[in-house]
C-alpha cells in the first residue's frame, strides 16, 4: 500500500529537488576552479606588500599546493586540464594572444634583430647545451639513469629552454627598468616559446622514431626554419584579413571585438592544422593588426578588446600556475638526486654563459649596447613556467622516463620561480641597474623625438648613410600610400603627434569626469560623444544620438546638483523643476558650444594648470572656446583666472557686463553689494543663504524670475567655488543663454 | 678654410679628425660626399644640398640646410649665416652627430650633451635671440605636421600652444596672471628635453660602403 502510494505519489509530484550533478559536471567544474583562482589572485592583492616581494606565480603555486594537498588526502583526482588538446588549443593561445597584444611595437621594432637573436639562437644554445651535457651526465654509472639516449636528453632540454617572463616583466616594470631590457626580455620570452615548441615537436617526433641517424635530425632542424616562415605568413595572412574586415564593420560596431578574437584564433588553429608554428602565426598576427585594427575601431570595442584579451589571459595563466601546484603534489613522482641536481646547475649555467656570449656578439650591432647589469638581468631572469610544465605533462608515455622528467620540471620551475623569482628585484636594486624615465610622455617629448628623427634622417640623407631610420621612413611612406589606403576605413594620413595629442585630450576628458561627477560610469558617454563628433564632423550637425548622449550626460551630473538645489533653496522655494531644467538647458548649450568651436581649444586649456593664461593672449587660447575651465585647482583664486587675467571680484563684474541682459541684473547687484560688508564669509555656506533671506524680504515679483536666474547662476558660481566640480564654466555662457532663458520664466 | 686643397691631404685630415673627433676613414667618406654635392668644388651652397632628392620629402629640411649655413655651429659666439661653407665647417656641423665613445666621463656625456642640444635649440631658434618664441615654436609644430595635409592649421598651433604651456609649467612652475612667458630659454629647453637620450638617440652610424653611388 505504502509503496503503491509512493510509486503513485512519485509519478503525480515530480520531486522538488533533484540533484543531477552528472548533467552540470564539466562546465561546473571549470567554472569552480577558474572562480577558486580568482578568489585567489583577489586574496593576494589584498595586501600591496606580498606581491611586490614575492611574485603572484609563486603565490598561486603555493596555492596549488595546498589544494593538491587536499585532493591527495580526499584521494581525489585533479581534472585533466593539462591534457594536450586542452593546453595547446584551449589555454595557450589566449596567453601568447595577451603578450602579443600589449607588447609596445615600436621599441619592439627597434630591437627586433636583438630579440631574434636572442629567441631563436639563445633557445638552441641552451637547448644543445643542457641537452648534450645531461647527456654526458647519464653516461655516469652512479645516477643510474643510463638508458636516457640522446634524443630524449635532447627533448627535455628542449622543455626546459621554455623562459616564462610574467614574474619577471612584473618585477621590471615596478622598478622601472630601462626600456631597452624589458622589451628584448618581453621578446624573447615571446618568441623563444614559438622556438621551443617547434624544437619540442621536433624531437618528439625523433625521438619516437627511435632512429639514430643524424642527417634526419639536420633535415628536420630545415623544417624548422619552413615552420617558422610559414608560421609568419599565416600570422601577416590573417593579421591583413582582419585589419581589412575592420575597415567594413562601422555599422555593426558590436561584433568588432568578436572578429578580432576569431581571425587571431583561427590564425592559430590553421597554423596548428598545417603544423606550422602556431605561436608564432598568432604573434604576428596581433602585431600587424594592431595598429591598423585601433584606428578602425570604436572606442568602445578598443576597451572591450583589451580588456577581454587581459582578462581571458590572465585567467589562462593563473589557472596553468595553480594547477602546477595542485599537480605537483597529486602525481607520482620518480626522484633522482644526481639528475635533478644537474639538470638544475646545466640550466642555469648554460642560460647565463648563452646570454653572456650572445650579448658580446651582438652588442656591436646595438645604438644602446648592454652593461654587465642588463646581461645579468637577462640571465637571471631565466624563469621556467607555464609552458614547460604543461610541455612535460604531454609527453607521449612511450618515453620511459616520463615521470622523472615531469618531476624534474616541476622541480626546476619550483626553484626558479620561487628563488630566483624572489630574489630577482633586490639583486637588482642592488646592482643599480638601468632605469628609465617613466614620466608620462607629454606632448613635448614627442615633438623633440620626431624632430630629433627627421633631423638625424635628413643628415644622413644628406651625408649619404643609411641606417635603419631609412627603413623606417621608407616602411612609413609605403605603408600612408597603399596599405593604410586598403585597411583603414576613414583614412587621413595621421602624425603620431596627433594621435598622442588626442590621446591626451581623452585622457584630460576622462579625468574631468572623474572629478565632476565621480562616477566613471559617465565617461562612456564622453567617449561616445567625441567619437559621434568626430564621425558627425563631416555632418556638420547634431545626430540625435549625440543629443541623447548628452542628455545621459546631464543627467547624471544633474542628479547631484538637483541636491544641493534643495538643500539651499529650503527657505522658500519647492524644488523647482524649472530649475533643473534651467540648468539642464545651460549645460546642454556650454556643451554643444564647446563642441562646436573644435574641442582642441576647449581642452587646451583645461590640460594646463590654468595659471599660465599669460602667454600672448587673444590667439588661439581664446578663440571661439568659452573661456571656463573643467578642471578643479586648488586655490580658488585661480579658479577665477580665465584668459582674461582677472580676479575674483572682477569676475562677476565681467560676467554681468558681458551678459545681455543688463538691466535687471542690476538690483542684484546692489543686493550683493549691500550684502559683502555684513559678510565676512567665514563660511561660504552662509553666504548663499544670506543673499536668499534679502531676496526674499526685498521681493518684487517683477524680477523674481530673472533675478532667480541671476541667483542660481551666482549661486552655481558659488557653488562652483565650493565644490568644483566643473561647473564654473557655466557662468560664463550665461550670456549666450540668458536671452532665451529670461523669456521663459515670465 | 682658404689652406683647404680639393686633393686628400693627410696633414689636413690629421688636423680635421683632432678638431673635430671623427677617424680619418670617416673623414674620407665624408669628403667623397662633399665633393659629390658640391660638384666637386671647394664650397658647398644651399642650392646644392636642395638638389638632394631624399630630403625633399623631410618636413623640416630647411631647418637642417640652414642649420649648416648657421655660424653659431661653428664657432662660438658667432652670428648670423653665410652663404657656402667649406668642407671644415660641413665636417664640424656633422660633428655634432658623432656617436658618444663607449667610455667617457660624466661630465664629456654631459658635455656632448649640452653640445648635441645646443644644435637642436639653434635650428629652432632663427632669430637668434636666445629663446624659442611662440612663433617659432609652432613654425616648426605647422612644419612637422605639415605632411598630414588633413589637419588645419587651428590644430597645428593648438599643438604649438599645448606644448608651450606645458613647457612652461614644467620649467618655470606657478606664474602670476600678469606675468609674460618670453619663449623657451636653452636652460629650460635642457630641463624639458632631460627624459629624452639624445647622445643615443641623435648619431649617424658611418657604414663602410662607397655610398657615392647608390644615394643622389
Amino acid at each position: 500500500m505504502d509503496d503503491t502510494a509512493g510509486t503513485e505519489a512519485d509519478k503525480t509530484n515530480p520531486e522538488l529537488f533533484t540533484l543531477n550533478y552528472a548533467r552540470i559536471k564539466i562546465p561546473f567544474e571549470i567554472t569552480l576552479w577558474v572562480l577558486l583562482a580568482s578568489f585567489a589572485k583577489i586574496g593576494f592583492n589584498v595586501y600591496h606588500k606580498i606581491t611586490v616581494w614575492v611574485p603572484e606565480s609563486c603565490l598561486l603555486i603555493s596555492l596549488g599546493f595546498v589544494v593538491g594537498g587536499v585532493m591527495h588526502a580526499v584521494r581525489k583526482e585533479p581534472p585533466a586540464v593539462i591534457s594536450s588538446n586542452v593546453f595547446f588549443l584551449y589555454m595557450l593561445p589566449p596567453i601568447i594572444l595577451e603578450s602579443g597584444y600589449f607588447m609596445p611595437t615600436r621599441p619592439f621594432f627597434e630591437n627586433v634583430g636583438t630579440v631574434m637573436w636572442f629567441a631563436v639562437v639563445g633557445t638552441l644554445w641552451n637547448t644543445m647545451g643542457i641537452g648534450i651535457s645531461l647527456f654526458a651526465i647519464c653516461q655516469i654509472e652512479a645516477f643510474g639513469v643510463q638508458d636516457i639516449n640522446l634524443q630524449e636528453n635532447l627533448l627535455f632540454a628542449a622543455i626546459l629552454s621554455a623562459v616564462e617572463p610574467v614574474a619577471v616583466l612584473s618585477v621590471f616594470e615596478d622598478i622601472s627598468i630601462n626600456e631597452q631590457l624589458y622589451i628584448v626580455m618581453f621578446g624573447e620570452c615571446l618568441f623563444n616559446d614559438a622556438v621551443t615548441v617547434v624544437l619540442y615537436n621536433l624531437f618528439n617526433h625523433v625521438a619516437a622514431m627511435e632512429v639514430d641517424e643524424p642527417a634526419v635530425i639536420f633535415m628536420d632542424i630545415g623544417g624548422f626554419f619552413v615552420v617558422g616562415l610559414g608560421g609568419i605568413f599565416f600570422g601577416l595572412l590573417f593579421g591583413f584579413l582582419t585589419a581589412f574586415t575592420t575597415r567594413f564593420t562601422g555599422k555593426v560596431r558590436e561584433i568588432e571585438p568578436l572578429v578580432i578574437f576569431m581571425f587571431s584564433y583561427m590564425s592559430y588553429l590553421i597554423a596548428e592544422l598545417f603544423a606550422l608554428s602556431s605561436i608564432m602565426a598568432i604573434l604576428i598576427c596581433t602585431l600587424s593588426m594592431k595598429y591598423y585594427v585601433e584606428e578602425n575601431v570604436s572606442q568602445r570595442s578598443c576597451t572591450t578588446i583589451r580588456h577581454v584579451i587581459k582578462m581571458v589571459g590572465s585567467v589562462s595563466e593563473t589557472l596553468i600556475f595553480f594547477f602546477l601546484g595542485v599537480v605537483s603534489i597529486t602525481t607520482e613522482h620518480e626522484w633522482n638526486w644526481g639528475y635533478i641536481l644537474f639538470t638544475l646547475f646545466f640550466t642555469l649555467f648554460w642560460r647565463f654563459l648563452g646570454i653572456l656570449v650572445l650579448t658580446q656578439i651582438i652588442n656591436p650591432f646595438r645604438k644602446i649596447p648592454f652593461n654587465f647589469q642588463d646581461q645579468f638581468g637577462l640571465a637571471y631572469g631565466g624563469l621556467r613556467g607555464a609552458l614547460s610544465f604543461a610541455l612535460a605533462f604531454t609527453l607521449p608515455n612511450s618515453i620511459p622516463h616520463r615521470k622523472l622528467f615531469i618531476t624534474d620540471t616541476i622541480a626546476v620551475i619550483i626553484f626558479t620561480v620561487f628563488i630566483q623569482g624572489i630574489t630577482i628585484r633586490p639583486l637588482l636594486k642592488l646592482m643599480n641597474i638601468r632605469k628609465t624615465n617613466r614620466n608620462l610622455e607629454t606632448i613635448n617629448d614627442e615633438i623633440h623625438k620626431r624632430l630629433m628623427e627627421h633631423t638625424v634622417a635628413g643628415i644622413e640623407d644628406l651625408c649619404g648613410q643609411w641606417s635603419h631610420y631609412r627603413w623606417k621612413d621608407m616602411f612609413m611612406k609605403f605603408n600612408n600610400r597603399f596599405i593604410r589606403k586598403i585597411l583603414i576605413r576613414d583614412n587621413r594620413p595621421e602624425s603620431s603627434i596627433v594621435s598622442l595629442y588626442k590621446k591626451l585630450e581623452l585622457r584630460n576628458a576622462l579625468e574631468i569626469l572623474d572629478t565632476m561627477s565621480g562616477d566613471i560610469s559617465a565617461a562612456p558617454s564622453l567617449m561616445s560623444l567625441y567619437e559621434e563628433r568626430k564621425n558627425a564632423s563631416k555632418h556638420k550637425k547634431f545626430l540625435p544620438s549625440d543629443v541623447e548622449n548628452m542628455h545621459e550626460l546631464l543627467s547624471k551630473n544633474m542628479y547631484k546638483i538637483r541636491q544641493r538645489t534643495v538643500s539651499y533653496t529650503n527657505r522658500h522655494s519647492l524644488p523647482n523643476e524649472n530649475i533643473a531644467k534651467e540648468i539642464l538647458m545651460r549645460r546642454h548649450t556650454t556643451i554643444r558650444s564647446s563642441l562646436r568651436s573644435g574641442s582642441f581649444h576647449a581642452t587646451n586649456s583645461a590640460n594646463t594648470s590654468h595659471k599660465f593664461c599669460s602667454l600672448p593672449v587673444g590667439q588661439s587660447l581664446n578663440s571661439g572656446f568659452p573661456p571656463g575651465r573643467f578642471r578643479h585647482t586648488d586655490h580658488i583664486d585661480a579658479e577665477s583666472e580665465t584668459a582674461y587675467p582677472s580676479n575674483r571680484s572682477t569676475f562677476r563684474h565681467q560676467r554681468r557686463s558681458s551678459s545681455k541682459a543688463g538691466i535687471p541684473l542690476r538690483p542684484l547687484n546692489d543686493l550683493r553689494e549691500d550684502n559683502e560688508p555684513n559678510e565676512e564669509m567665514p563660511n561660504k555656506m552662509s553666504h548663499p543663504r544670506s543673499k536668499f533671506r534679502h531676496s526674499g524680504h526685498q521681493t518684487s515679483r517683477q524680477y523674481y524670475g530673472t533675478s532667480r536666474n541671476c541667483r542660481d547662476t551666482d549661486f552655481e558660481e558659488q557653488q562652483s567655488s565650493l565644490s568644483p566640480h566643473g561647473w564654473t564654466e557655466e557662468p560664463q555662457n550665461n550670456s549666450d543663454v540668458q536671452h532665451p532663458l529670461m523669456r521663459k520664466p515670465q | 678654410m682658404g689652406s683647404f686643397q680639393s686633393l686628400p691631404d693627410d696633414h689636413q685630415y690629421r688636423t680635421l679628425s683632432q678638431k673635430t673627433g671623427f677617424s680619418l676613414e670617416q673623414i674620407g667618406i665624408l669628403h667623397n660626399r662633399f665633393k659629390q654635392l658640391s660638384q666637386n668644388e671647394d664650397t658647398l651652397r644651399r642650392d646644392d644640398l636642395k638638389t638632394i632628392q631624399d630630403l625633399e620629402s623631410n618636413p623640416i629640411r630647411s631647418q637642417i640646410i640652414e642649420a649648416f649655413f648657421d655660424k653659431r655651429n661653428f664657432q662660438k659666439d658667432a652670428t648670423g649665416s653665410v652663404q657656402e661653407i667649406g668642407f671644415e665647417e660641413f665636417l664640424t656641423v656633422m660633428s655634432y652627430f658623432r656617436a658618444p665613445a663607449h667610455q667617457i666621463t660624466e661630465e664629456q656625456r654631459e658635455e656632448i650633451r649640452r653640445a648635441k642640444l645646443r644644435f637642436l635649440f639653434n635650428m629652432h631658434d632663427t632669430d637668434n635671440d636666445g629663446t624659442i618664441t611662440l612663433e617659432e615654436y609652432r613654425h616648426v609644430v605647422e612644419e612637422l605636421l605639415s605632411r598630414s595635409g588633413a589637419l588645419g592649421r587651428e590644430t597645428a598651433k593648438g599643438i604649438a600652444d599645448a606644448a608651450m604651456l606645458e613647457v612652461a609649467s614644467i620649467t618655470v612652475g606657478p606664474m602670476a596672471p600678469d606675468e609674460f612667458y618670453e619663449g623657451i630659454t636653452f636652460e629650460q629647453f635642457l630641463k624639458i628635453l632631460k627624459g629624452v637620450e639624445i647622445e643615443t638617440r641623435m648619431h649617424i652610424r658611418f657604414l663602410n660602403m662607397d655610398t657615392t653611388v647608390l644615394c643622389k
